[in-house]
């Protein structure tokens, strides 16, 4: 038998059927929905006649535009209102679980997933929405699709897809102390490009990535999106098995002995070939910092904002300076010399415990810079609730931090939580693209430690320099 | 879906790369339930800058986008398409597009003519000398005319698509005749996949 990839093991036991002049036909393990990109998909269901083939394999939850200040009380935004009445109506007609605002299990649909332990090494997933490759960091293929594309899952459970190129990006080395799986997706996404990984499956490999905890391994698949690919994947390790083992969806007793075999199995065989192989030097990996409006515009904290001249094609020359112009930044700029006036920690990138504890540690005993608002939002209920139990929350508090309840907040101010026009933040998101953070705004990505050194210090600061 | 054989008038070139979804169609604009009504959002950010080429006169019939590489990437968002349709674009040409946009065009009918760089620049300086000059984007042939300035190239989409554009069909029409491997799949799924009953999650 050939060297089978992870991607190409887990993809093979989900097709259905390969018809002749069509993609092939995959099933889907888990379906997550939200109330921003399922009202239309419900909506054609319903003109179709259709039912929801398996409401049991589909889980909601609310996160775009919940809010973040009193979630319990009367939600002020009547579209937001209008969208999340509309998905309970969805999920009661349809027999779908939903984690509703209130619910202990309600958050980021990428956070509560893997928390719950309904992802799982080798299964499909997908959801309506783009960092669905979050949950590849299991060794499943997980990917984002549209509405439509919700439609077919709801009424089939399966999508056609034509088989995606794998891409393997191996990471070899130790990252530095103070330098994240944040920095290094920021740096693997600069060194490939926002577009690298178009038309690919990412597997991500080497010793950087085996030295990952769970929530660092998240962060990185999260953000294969950024770089243009379907998925990432992460083969699943004692690491994945150590994290799943007793959650409340995980196999149990004698299925879970079987789930384990079954799961070893998934790796890619030595000797398997990639259709394109990236290799990293883990210890070139520093704290890094967007400075453009593309994750791929990046410096390290010890650099500065590049000279648009100094780029290879006419596309980026222009691309720079057209980020340069919207970020109100000159080359050559420290990027330790740029001021901020919010900061945002959180999102399904850096929103787990593990972030927040990073961030805590920074701020400990410290005062966030005054002038700058800065705001803490757990990626789930849960979340809060173990970081409340660790006392982190104040900490954030006596720093002077805000600390929100769950959702996605800030990471693109559906919800009201927005910057100004010309407001800079550094934000622990995964995207910084023109006005994500609200109309005008200007988005720096970061790690949770920088973030939180940058609240401090004001402009932009490692732990390090406090 | 409606089918989609030709897709013949103005255009409108947009000449930047890495157009994201969110430019698209901002966030405030996904509050809405509907599918239709998005136009008006359409690049709102940018359209406040009255030199952008949508607000040029003539933009406002266009039925073809000309954009750089990469169109699309970001949010998996479908209101981006919905936006460009109910604008009145039924064509996006670029040389490259984001893998999710490119499957929600499809699905929504939307085509999305990948043409290579050269192809692209010189499309790009025919619509310079002649911003009025008819272009014709052919699913059928797979191929971008602009008959006016005598050019013409081909541009790739995969035969399914072309198949379900030229058709008009809807992809869960065709997969439900496949209602009998999926039962036979589900039959053969391992015993330890979580599945989450209703209502189960209340004892939590
Ligand atoms: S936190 Fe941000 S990126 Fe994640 S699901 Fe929410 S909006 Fe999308």
């Amino acid at each position: 038998m050939s060297a089978h990839r992870l991607f190409d093991k887990v993809w093979e036991r989900h097709l259905v059927a390969s018809p002749d002049g069509e993609p092939p036909l995959l099933y889907i393990d888990l379906h997550l929905i939200h109330e921003v990109t399922s009202t239309q998909a419900f909506e054609g269901l319903e003109l179709a006649g259709r039912a929801v083939r398996r409401p049991d394999l589909t889980v909601a939850t609310m996160d775009h535009d919940v809010p973040t200040v009193n979630p319990l009380g009367p939600i002020t935004d009547p579209l937001a209102a209008e969208q999340i009445a509309r998905l309970r109506k969805n999920c009661e007609a349809h027999q779908i679980t939903l984690f509703p605002l209130g619910s202990a299990d309600q958050g980021v649909v990428h956070v509560i997933g893997p928390q719950l332990g309904l992802t799982q090494p080798g299964m499909t997933v997908v959801c309506g929405d783009s960092h669905t490759s979050t949950h590849g960091a299991f060794g499943a293929l997980a990917f984002g699709i549209g509405t439509t594309e919700v439609e077919h899952v709801l009424a089939t459970q399966t999508l056609r897809q034509a088989k995606p190129k794998a891409m393997a990006v191996t990471v070899d080395g130790e990252l530095a102390p103070g330098v994240s799986a944040k920095d290094l997706i920021l740096g693997i996404i600069a060194r490939i490009g926002t577009g690298g990984g178009t038309g690919t499956v990412i597997e991500y490999r080497g010793a950087a990535i085996r030295g990952l905890d769970m929530a660092g391994r998240m962060t990185v698949c999260n953000m294969s999106i950024e770089a243009g690919a379907r998925a990432g994947m992460i083969a699943p390790d004692d690491v994945t098995f150590a994290y799943l083992e007793g959650r409340r969806y995980a196999p149990k007793g004698a299925d879970w002995e079987r789930a384990l075999d079954d799961w070893r199995s998934l790796a890619t065989d030595d000797g398997a070939a990639f259709d394109r192989e990236v290799r990293i030097d883990a210890s070139a990996i520093t704290p890094t910092v967007t400075w453009g409006t593309t994750p791929a515009q990046s410096a390290g904290i010890d650099g500065a904002v590049p000279d648009p001249d100094s780029f290879q094609t006419p596309q980026e020359r222009q691309a720079a300076r057209r980020a340069l112009e919207y970020m109100g930044l000159a080359p050559g700029t420290a990027i330790r010399d740029i001021a901020v006036d919010a900061v945002f920690i959180g999102s399904c990138t850096n929103g787990r415990l593990e972030d927040l504890r990073a961030a805590a540690g920074v701020l400990r005993g410290r005062k966030v810079s005054p002038g700058v608002r800065a705001i803490a939002v757990p990626g789930s209920a849960r979340v809060k609730a173990q970081a409340e139990a660790e006392g982190l929350d104040a900490v954030f508090t006596a720093a002077g931090f805000e600390w929100r309840s769950a959702g996605c907040s800030m990471c693109l101010g559906m919800n009201g939580d927005i910057l100004a026009p010309r407001e800079r933040s550094a934000s622990t998101s995964n995207r910084n693209f023109e006005g994500r953070q609200g109309p005008g705004g200007r988005t720096h990505l970061v790690s949770p430690a920088v973030a939180a050194a940058t609240a401090v210090a004001g402009r932009f600061a490692a732990p390090s320099d406090l | 879906m409606r089918a989609v054989r030709r897709v013949e008038g103005r255009a409108v070139v947009v000449d930047r790369r890495d157009i994201d979804t969110d430019q698209i169609i901002p966030a405030s604009w996904l509050k809405r339930v509907e599918r239709t009504g998005f136009g008006a959002g359409l690049f709102e950010a940018w359209r406040a800058d009255p030199g952008f080429p949508l607000n040029a006169p003539g933009a406002s019939g266009a039925r073809i986008l000309v954009a750089g590489a990469n169109f699309g990437c970001g949010s998996s968002r479908e209101h981006a398409v919905w936006a460009l349709q109910d604008f009145g674009f039924e064509a996006v040409i670029a040389p490259s597009f984001a893998d999710i946009f490119r499957n929600n065009s499809i699905g929504a009918g939307l085509v999305t003519a990948q043409a290579g760089e050269d192809a692209v620049s010189a499309l790009t300086a025919a619509l310079a000398a002649d911003p009025g000059a008819r272009v014709v984007v052919d699913v059928a042939e797979r191929t971008i005319t602009v008959p006016a300035a005598g050019l013409s190239a081909p541009f790739a989409l995969p035969d399914y698509a072309r198949w379900r554009l030229l058709e008009g069909l809807d992809d869960i029409g065709i997969t439900l005749r496949h209602a009998d491997a999926i039962a036979s799949f589900e039959r053969r799924r391992p015993s330890w996949l979580p599945s989450v009953r209703p209502g189960e999650h209340a004892m939590a």
